[in-house]
């Protein structure tokens, strides 16, 4: 099983294969758009172009691709050691709410204190939350894949437990928390920007893992232990104790993020606050083929189109759940043709060797 | 205190129905090999598109039949990605999910704009005096029809041991002269169909509406609630029942006065704890299906 | 009465490599032909062509006087022809008589007792007892081989190929087996007979017919054969490398290189001196290696000790310890009792990371495996000491650069250091192994099949580094079902059967006749040379 999109056999046929489910993808969601009563290319012109024509469009989607840098950084830190954790949506969501909980009983601190108290805390959320798969996995080889997704309905739980309860809104009443300590503000980026310095530190961990994965023994040995962990042991790469740590960095890089979202954008704890972040930093590693760039790039590409679906729920009237189905068909196109594009060489491949391979013992 | 224990009872089947659909479904994908997380989506799929043929036509039997035609598509979809393209099944059944979910979410916004619950035409509840057997047709269905005919199907029948031989050894099977391909396809179809009905009961039998989230990781459940059955029909009932069970007793603490401090959504969190907790337990050392997550090729 | 199957003029050719050439073959009804021959005869591409697994170039086969198109095993098991491999294809998970079922039942209702009956007759016709509700994962692999030859009964088989059915089984298992033959045999079925144990061939075949080099040698009745006189059939009467067989240019040119290879180059004086300072500790010490099996035990008590300054070989027909003692000493499996000592430390709990640092080094034979095939040669070829090259945090680009470029040049590698190492060529991906394993000076380098797949030119130059590493000091051990290549290339040979090391002898005092003998398992008035 390998998950990686890297170039194939021959240097042309991946971008090729990519650009096909880019077409195919436009293709195959311009009947929603038609039924929709939109026209196909306007709708297009708004997910994508108009979102970066204006200085504030252009604010809005590097402020959309925020959260998904986080979550599909966390994803494709696992998967590229193959733990799949599918559970960056709790951890987002522990993130959040471990950084509320300085926000809401230490409103006092001053942001030189206070912003990395969160932060930190956030960060621990998350890695307390992907902590349990990561050990039951380790301990007793129990498959993260349902673990982690279980914790997801859990976290969103909590939340709205905690919203209903000890946290509820002290002014309106509603399950919303409290608005945390003036200290607890990420500043914004530019005067009358909504981009925040959460950008930045996203920015900053997109670097360090490039820089890791590129320039370390450390990064050498994760990959080697994710495309091929047989060689890797075979090499003295201690594969599971990678995977286990692998696993709870994730987990922190979720939680910093719902911990960035809530202090950058929310500055309080909300039942809505994830909104599907987790699962699209699946597309986004997925997408970005698990690498820093890939997924700076992605990030920014989805932003573009939630932007542009918010953009296009307006002017088009076209609901914004159309932005999530370009970006989960663009996911299976691209998954597809990159797959279907190996299936042709490999149909071909094997068979001649496994043949010659068998026979030769005897040739 | 006096302990409901009959309606609790009644309300652990009910609950326990979609799950049993469901879970079920699950086990053929996966007992040929296929770990279906568009289960989730399928689920939802389900609910929503059951939902609006019954809005449409009042008839929930028509409501049912297009959820199934619902789940054979998402099948065939799943198939296409991982037995054809041999696609990675993890993020092949996530972005199966995403994709449903958002095209379920779009429609509805778009044909249900203005945010009024629609209430669908409903399955009744047969034998509405008799306590715990006041249940809906599709709860007779799954554990006096479903559950006992899988368990058959798999154990008695050609079929049965066809998806059990391309899960565990496709190499055998094929060498067996079993198409893989085409029953690994089977296998996905059926029991998409399933999951889609298992959704289709929440919206046409326990609600008789549709809200967002409607399915709110129920399908994850199911596949925890296959590893816990190790594969097997009767114990992934039983577990389905478990969950049932676990989920009505939160429900009955939610209206008893002792917890009424408790907030609700931490009851009701419980059960899926308790899914993991009897994970962590009795899932360790399990025996997954050879093939699994593996597909095949000729060599 | 006329043959069951015969075989007219099978061809078979892979590239230059003439695998089959023009095969006349015949089986009789209520005959057992032992087919032998050497690896890399041509017996399994024979096999594999009668079964309809692979196609011939030219010939044809004729099953009861009529020709025969082969297209794959449907059409062989429709003409009455079965086939049990060493590798079986079984669902473990499911019972016998459900395994049974599987081929040719519909998708219907199965209609289990009687399969059942069908499977107690079957079983009562080998003479054998099976249990058909007992779930194949938990039978033993002489049961398995039982349910594998009912199952070729079950379509009405009346040429059933056993493609070295004994390799696997214990004794008592032989007896069971030769027992269902007999049966079979009495019922009028022909089978075919594969083996490398000479004795076994005696016991059973009425006639044998041996392959070497892609052609039938010999092809006479068993009565009164002797083992030593087939061993000798096998071989040829006279040394190969010297004597090459007419007819095939191929053959020449490679017997040629082999001889240069491995023959010329034997010091004559080295290569028993080693053996002589025994006092001398040595750097790879193997103390009583024993690892547990479902049943027998893998490896039973091996053994072993390689002196510095000598290459010791591992001979043995393949499937007799060889794997799992590699696996063993390379740290990959856990040995289940005994000590390995590499330099006088004690490296059986060691890790991986931690043998290398104690010297040593690992060729094996799985060279796919030992790469992490998506990464470059560079990356691969300093894999295992990432921490030499270390800066800081950061690993020294320039360090691994000097190292590689140094490395590549030193083994000749010929490719670029970024390439993907999965499309080098299977001597360039050796090389790559050699130079990982070797730049560390190993004091003690174990080496599995080091030429395997190889073109001459990549194994002469394996040759050539391994004796380099000897004159260096260090100690080489290396398994091979080469015979050719561990005469010319060891010091002292062992020879490994069911686990065990039966016997050893001087590499420059021994011939390919006494090594078979040996291999075959006939221990007696041989191994106690050394």
């Amino acid at each position: 099983m390998k998950i990686l999109l890297r170039a194939g056999e021959s240097r042309w046929l991946a971008p090729a294969a990519v650009l096909g489910a880019v077409v195919l993808t436009l293709l195959l969601t311009a009947g929603p758009i038609r039924l929709a009563g939109a026209n196909p290319v306007a709708a297009y012109q708004r997910y994508t172009i108009n979102p970066l024509t204006t200085p504030g469009g252009i604010g809005d989607v590097l402020l959309a691709a925020t959260p998904l840098l986080f979550t599909g950084l966390a994803v494709a830190v696992a998967f590229r050691v193959g733990y799949f954790n599918i559970g960056a949506e709790g951890q987002f969501l522990a993130g959040a709410i471990a950084a509320t909980i300085p926000g809401l009983y230490l409103p006092g601190l001053p942001a030189v204190l206070a912003l990395p108290l969160a932060a930190a805390s956030g960060a621990l959320g998350g890695l307390i939350w992907g902590f349990l798969p990561a050990f039951l996995k380790r301990r007793a080889h129990i498959d993260e894949v349902v673990t982690t997704l279980l914790l997801n309905p859990v976290a969103l739980l909590l939340v709205q437990g905690l919203l209903n309860g000890p946290w509820r809104n002290s002014e309106t009443g509603f399950p919303d928390s409290d608005r945390y300590g003036a200290g607890y503000t990420l500043p914004t980026l530019a005067e009358g920007s909504r981009v925040h310095w959460g950008f930045v530190i996203g920015l900053a961990l997109v670097v360090v893992v490039f820089v890791v994965m590129s320039f370390t023994p450390l990064g050498l040995r994760l990959r080697a232990a994710g495309q091929s962990p047989g060689a890797a042991r075979f090499s003295g790469i201690r594969v599971t104790t990678l995977q286990f740590r692998s696993a709870l960095v994730s987990g922190a890089l979720a939680g910093l993020g719902g911990a960035v979202q809530v202090l950058g954008v929310q500055h309080q704890l909300t039942a809505s606050i994830s909104n599907g972040y987790g699962y699209t930093g699946v597309v986004v590693a997925t997408l970005g083929a698990l690498t820093a760039g890939g997924v700076l790039l992605v990030s920014l590409l989805l932003g573009d189109i939630a932007v542009g679906a918010q953009n296009a729920s307006i002017a088009l009237q076209l609901p914004t759940q159309m932005g999530a189905i370009v970006s989960s068909t663009l996911l299976l196109a691209v998954v597809a043709l990159l797959a279907a594009r190996r299936y042709r060489v490999v149909l071909r491949r094997p068979f001649v060797r496994r043949r010659s391979t068998a026979e030769r013992k005897d040739a | 205190m006096d302990f409901p224990l009959l309606a609790v009872l009644a309300a652990t089947l009910t609950i326990a129905t979609p799950l049993v659909w469901a879970a079920l479904g699950a086990l053929i994908n996966e007992r040929a090999g296929i770990l279906n997380l568009g289960i989730e989506g399928t689920m939802y799929a389900g609910a929503f598109v059951g939902f609006l043929t019954a809005v449409t036509t009042g008839n929930p039997y028509l409501g049912l039949g297009t959820a199934v035609v619902a789940g054979l598509a998402a099948g065939a979809l799943m198939g296409l990605l991982t037995v054809t393209l041999g696609v990675n099944q993890h993020v092949a059944g996530i972005g199966t999910t995403l994709l449903l979910v958002a095209a379920c979410d779009f429609t509805n916004r778009l044909l249900f704009a203005t945010g009024t619950q629609q209430a669908a035409a409903s399955f009744e509840r047969w034998f509405p005096g008799l306590g715990v057997l006041a249940q809906y047709p599709m709860t007779f269905v799954a554990f006096l029809v479903l559950a006992p005919v899988l368990w058959w199907v798999l154990r008695s029948t050609g079929f049965g041991l066809r998806l059990h031989a391309v899960g565990e050894n496709p190499e055998a099977a094929d060498a067996a002269g079993i198409p893989v391909a085409r029953t690994r396809y089977a296998a996905l179809m059926l029991g998409s169909a399933l999951m889609a009905v298992g959704g289709s009961f929440l919206t046409l039998s326990l609600l008789g509406s549709f809200t967002l989230d409607i399915v709110s990781g129920r399908g994850w459940i199911c596949i925890a609630l296959v590893i816990f059955g190790r594969w097997k029909v009767w114990p992934v009932v039983a577990g389905a029942l478990l969950f049932g069970f676990t989920d009505a007793l939160q429900l009955q603490l939610a209206i008893t006065p002792m917890f009424s401090g408790v907030p609700n959504e931490l009851l009701i969190a419980f059960p899926y704890l308790v899914v993991i907790a009897a994970l962590a337990v009795w899932g360790r050392k399990v025996r997954y299906p050879g093939a699994y997550l593996t597909p095949y090729r000729r060599a | 009465m006329g043959p069951l199957a015969e075989l007219r003029g099978i061809t078979k050719t892979f590239g230059a490599v003439v695998a089959n050439d023009s095969i006349d073959l015949r089986v009789l009804p209520g005959e057992v032909l032992a087919l032998l021959g050497e690896n890399g005869a041509g017996k399994s591409t024979l096999t594999r062509i009668l079964y309809g697994l692979s196609q011939a170039d030219s010939g044809s086969i004729l099953v009861d006087g009529t020709e025969i198109r082969m297209h794959g095993p449907a059409d062989a098991m429709a003409a009455g022809i079965g086939m049990v491999t060493q590798e079986f294809s079984l669902v473990d998970t499911m019972t016998v008589t459900e395994n049974l079922m599987l081929a040719g039942s519909g998708l219907g209702r199965v209609n289990r007792s009687a399969a059942k009956t069908k499977v107690l007759e079957a079983a009562a016709r080998i003479g054998v007892a099976i249990e058909p509700d007992a779930v194949v994962g938990t039978l033993s692999v002489g049961e398995r081989q039982r349910v594998e030859i009912v199952k070729a009964l079950f379509h009405d088989c009346r040429l059933l190929i056993l493609d070295e059915p004994t390799a696997v089984l214990v004794p008592q298992d032989v007896a069971v087996l030769f027992e269902s033959i007999r049966r079979l045999t009495a019922d009028g079925m022909g089978v075919i007979f594969i083996s490398h144990k000479l004795h076994e061939v005696v016991e059973i075949a009425d006639r044998v017919s041996i392959l070497r080099r892609g052609r039938i040698v010999a092809d006479v009745p068993a009565e009164g054969l002797v083992p030593a006189q087939i061993a000798a059939m096998m071989v040829g009467s006279a040394d190969r490398v010297t004597e090459p067989e007419a007819g095939s240019a191929a053959d020449t040119v490679e017997a040629e290189a082999l001889a240069t290879a491995v023959g010329l180059e034997v010091p004559g004086a080295g290569v028993e001196q080693p053996v002589a300072q025994v006092s001398r500790s040595g750097v790879l010490d193997i103390d009583r290696i024993t690892l547990a099996g479902t049943g027998k035990p893998l490896l039973d008590e091996v053994s072993l000790t390689v002196h510095a300054g000598e290459i010791v070989g591992v001979a043995g027909v393949s499937g007799n310890g060889q794997t799992e003692l590699v696996s063993v000493l390379c740290g990959m499996t856990p040995a289940s009792s005994g000590a390995v000592r590499v330099d006088g430390a004690d490296i059986t709990r060691l890790d991986v990371t931690k043998r290398l640092r104690a010297g040593l080094g690992r060729l094996t034979e799985d060279r796919r495996g030992s790469v992490v095939l998506n990464l470059s040669v560079e990356q691969n070829l300093v894999l295992e000491d990432l921490d030499r090259f270390r800066t800081g945090p950061f690993t020294s680009r320039r360090r691994i650069k000097e190292h590689v470029a140094g490395l590549m040049e030193r083994f000749d590698i010929r490719a670029k250091p970024g390439d993907p190492i999965r499309s080098l060529s299977g001597g360039n991906m050796q090389k790559v192994l050699l130079a990982r394993a070797i730049a560390r000076e190993p004091k003690a380098l174990v080496a599995s099949q080091p030429t395997r797949g190889l073109d001459v030119g990549a194994c002469e130059y394996v040759y050539s580094q391994l004796r380099a590493l000897r004159e260096r000091g260090a100690g080489v051990l290396v398994i091979s079902e080469d015979l050719d290549e561990l005469l010319g290339l060891c010091d002292r040979i062992v020879v490994m059967v069911s686990g065990r090391i039966v016997g050893e002898v001087l590499a420059a005092g021994t011939s390919r006749e006494e090594l078979g003998l040996l291999m075959t398992g006939m221990t007696a008035g041989a191994g106690a040379h050394s």
